[in-house]
């Protein structure tokens, strides 16, 4: 500590003040949702003067007679299904073009790095009117199904990513011992490829959850609401007079989101890492 | 039959594994590809069979004041927003390299934003924010500044969106901050050695060495903005209002195609960005031999 150049010291604060100013907007809202009505606005204090949990008693009321739980529930459960399907189908793929050989083998790959620029819009419409078809509307199975079947090309990329990097000797080992494809996915791959899987899963957890598009295109009926729709539909019912509800609701949104960060930042930082400086 | 067999012992695990995503890419991608390029040449609400009308979607798309008003809202969203935000993240990230203390903790910080910001959440925060009565003015009270309605101010409304996509610089910055640890020092050493100061260093070494990663954060982020939504959607209530200020490009082909239901026109309207979106790749593509540096 014997000299601390000012230079150091005024980086530092430069660095401090920008956080600042990064999540003030989010502390407040926090704040805010602790405060009575009367004083969220023309109140910048992130101290509530007058501490109240009212906020949250209301807006966890909800709409129409389904609390939020039921939100939270309807959303928990489809985060749940796109990650199982997302696993399962990308890793598939992942290992079909990081280990094994077959015919047009490139081509596949190049299709599907192209997926991964492909505006979602352009397929939406026919999607939508497939669905329709099929009967699906207002059921989660259009928000589902497509993850079972690798929708999802980034994680595709980002596992067939880690496994190019793991080492050929232990599939030769293997394959001296009689595994075949099958076993070899099972009882190799997949276990080694863990970190990668748990990438993907955190960000399918965060996508899923923040998505609000294409629930708003099949979910109508409000029992099968999730909690970005419940958001959206509360500012339309209550105007803009329940602030103090809807901040307190909206919070909550984040909470999920926000500890899947704390608990596993490595996965998420590395992961955003890998795709940026290997791609 | 034998080369069948011969096909299936050399490729058959392959394409086992690689079916489901095949599945996919066929019934949910190469398919609807093809289904809505034909969309786009009918008139179609969902209800009757679609009707062949030619490319009349696509000159009533040129006649349309509102479609016009929605390009450049969006080119406006992207033309000022994602170079903003990527210099943010470049200069943040710079001063994160510099050996600082509590690094992991401020990279969290700054990366919070957007983790959250495509959300609801923040949409409603968001209007709040920049509201009449909102926190913003408060602020600018304080230092006598009379503040207005900014979301319903036609004039600013999108500036506000603008804000909102700089404020999530953090996932970029992250990848900018791995990039930077990359570089070996030993370069900066004979740089140093050379005479070359901070300024000098960082055209000469460091952003030469940053440039692929630079170009993949432009290239993602131009895809993403082009396609924007929620933001646009829940700060103007679905209605790209004011005065269609805040009208992005899928917020209209929303309402076109699923509050509207002219199904052909919505589609005929994707068409178009896929092509303006594939045009900008390709050209920002062919500008990267130019001063993208790749090391060997």
């Amino acid at each position: 500590m014997a000299s601390i150049r000012p230079q150091r010291l005024l980086l530092h604060l430069l660095i401090v003040a920008g956080c600042l100013i990064m999540v003030y907007p989010l502390l407040w809202m926090l704040a805010s949702s602790f405060k009575p009505n009367t004083q969220i606005f023309a109140n910048t204090s992130l101290i509530p003067q007058a501490f109240t949990l009212e906020n949250y008693r209301i807006g966890w009321r909800g709409l129409s007679g389904n609390t939020f739980g039921r939100f939270f529930l309807n959303t928990f459960l489809l985060v749940a299904l796109n990650i199982a399907g997302t696993l399962i189908s990308c890793s598939m793929a992942a290992y079909a073009f990081g280990r094994l050989q077959f015919a047009l083998k490139k081509m596949w790959f190049a299709v599907m790095l192209l997926t991964m620029m492909l505006p979602f819009h352009v397929v939406v419409i026919p999607q939508y009117i497939m669905f329709n078809w099929l009967g699906w509307i207002n059921t989660y199975l259009p928000l589902t199904v497509p993850k079972f079947f690798g929708v999802e090309a980034f994680f595709i990329f980002l596992i067939v990513q880690f496994i190019r990097s793991l080492p050929q000797e232990l599939d030769q080992a293997a394959k001296i011992d009689g595994c075949g494809p099958a076993k070899m996915y099972v009882h190799l791959i997949l276990p080694l490829t863990l970190p990668a899987l748990a990438t993907a899963a955190i960000f399918t957890f965060i996508w899923t959850w923040n998505d609000f598009f294409s629930q708003l295109l099949y979910l109508s009926d409000i029992k099968r609401y999730t909690v970005a729709l419940a958001l959206r539909m509360f500012t339309d019912s209550s105007g803009d007079s329940a602030w103090g509800a809807l901040f307190a609701m909206s919070i909550l949104s984040l909470v999920p989101v926000f500890a899947m960060f704390i608990f596993f930042q490595k996965y998420l930082i590395e992961g955003i890492a890998a795709g940026g400086v290997k791609g | 039959m034998r080369a069948i067999r011969q096909f299936w012992k050399n490729n058959g695990a392959g394409y086992l594994f690689l079916a489901p995503w095949l599945i996919g890419l066929i019934c949910l991608t190469a398919f609807p590809m093809g289904f809505s390029l034909y969309l786009s040449f009918t008139q179609f609400d969902l209800l009757t069979a679609p009707k062949w009308v030619g490319l009349l979607n696509f000159t009533e798309m040129f006649h349309d004041r509102k479609y016009w008003a929605s390009v450049a809202v969006t080119l406006k969203y992207v033309l000022i927003g994602v170079p903003l935000s990527l210099s943010f993240a470049l200069a943040i990230a710079l001063m994160l390299n510099r050996g600082i203390r509590g690094l992991r903790f401020y990279r969290a910080v700054y990366y919070v934003p957007s983790l959250f910001g495509g959300s609801v959440a923040i949409g409603l925060l968001w209007r709040q924010l920049f509201g009449g009565d909102g926190l913003v003015n408060s602020f600018l009270q304080v230092f006598g500044i009379p503040g207005k309605n900014w979301i319903a101010t036609p004039s600013t409304a999108i500036y506000t969106l603008i804000v909102l996509t700089i404020w999530q610089f953090g996932s970029s910055m992250v990848i900018f901050l791995a990039g930077l640890k990359q570089i070996p020092t030993d370069l900066y050493e004979s740089a140093r050695i050379d005479g070359a100061g901070k300024w000098r260093q960082f055209r000469s070494v460091t952003f030469p060495l940053l440039t692929p990663i630079v170009f993949f954060n432009l290239i993602m982020q131009v895809i993403h903005a082009f396609q924007a939504f929620t933001p646009a959607y829940v700060v103007s209530g679905g209605s790209g209002g004011p005065l269609n200020s805040t009208l992005f490009y899928t917020l209209y082909l929303y309402q076109k195609g699923f509050t509207q239901f002219s199904m052909g026109y919505a589609s005929a309207m994707a068409w178009v960005l896929l092509v303006v979106i594939a045009f900008v790749t390709s050209l920002l593509f062919l500008s990267s031999r130019k001063w993208v540096f790749y090391q060997e």
